[in-house]
């Protein structure tokens, strides 16, 4: 039992270390459908996460939902605007060192305050799970309002993505 | 269960990865996926302190489902402008599409 613990635990490090490696592989590499493959992987390595945290639903939204929706259409993006991926362009803009020393700053920052705040962790809090079946009780309940109020922006986004990215007719100027 | 500040400074870690993303890459894709990346990391804050600290547990996973839905709609729609603008302006790049600056 002491062993599957730990290795449970390092199990979670391990996951995270390497969603920390791809994300820097997100911001790093050169050839943008490679930056795209890394983000579906880290994005799985968060499903990963989610299931350590027992959201098992949001493990599986997740994955449905970003990895099958969002990098779809970011892998369609890219082949469509990237016929000059054959030549080799500059990725970054002159500001990598500022922007650098501004997160190093940030970061130290942020987690100094995390390490100085006393967290409200309580076992009774680590001990409750919330079931698929709670969560859709209060979608449907407390949280109808704003149930309606993201379907109604999906319903937007949705029409509003298919005026932007459909084609002008000819006499259109621009 | 590992403790809730290991989470929390792993996800400023990729939260701060994102930014650096959006901060200096060029291409508009690019900065579409570093934002997701900054996204994904808000989104791991609200399960752990979900799962940590609340003892309702929905609540925090039902606020990562609207940021995950909200993150989709917001993709598509830069996504579509990054479309219209490629048509229009044959560039991705985000410092050579300076329509509004003077």
């Amino acid at each position: 039992m002491e062993i599957l613990q730990l290795g449970a635990k390092f199990g979670i490090y391990a996951v995270m270390a390497t969603v920390l490696v791809f994300a820097l592989g997100v911001v790093t590499l050169r050839n943008l459908f490679h930056c795209a493959l890394c983000l579906a992987a880290a994005l799985i390595g968060t499903a990963g996460i989610y299931v350590a945290l027992q959201a098992e639903f949001l493990a599986g939204v997740q994955i449905l939902l970003y990895v099958g929706g969002v990098i779809t259409l970011v892998v369609f993006a890219i082949m469509l605007t990237e016929h000059l991926a054959g030549k080799t362009l500059r990725q970054n803009n002159s500001q990598s060192l500022p922007a650098l020393v501004g997160l190093a700053g940030f970061a130290a920052l942020l987690i100094r305050l995390i390490l100085k705040t006393p967290w409200p962790v309580t076992g009774t809090a680590l001990k409750a799970t919330a079931p698929v079946m709670e969560l859709g009780r209060a979608l449907m309940g407390t949280y109808v309002f704003p149930f309606e109020v993201i379907s109604i922006v999906l319903i937007a986004a949705l029409i509003g993505t298919v005026v932007i990215a459909k084609k002008d007719d000819p006499e259109g100027q621009l | 269960m590992i403790p809730l500040q290991h989470i929390l400074i792993f996800t400023v870690f990729l939260f701060a990865i994102g930014l650096y993303g959006a901060l200096v890459r060029r291409n508009i894709i690019g900065i579409l996926i570093s934002i997701e990346l900054m996204v994904n990391a808000a989104n791991i804050n609200l399960i752990a302190f979900s799962k940590y600290t609340s003892l309702a547990p929905e609540t925090g996973q039902i606020f990562a489902l609207f940021v995950i839905a909200l993150a989709a709609t917001a993709a598509a729609v830069g996504l579509a402008i990054v479309l219209a603008l490629y048509r229009i302006r044959k560039t991705v790049q985000a410092d050579e599409v300076h329509l509004l600056k003077w």
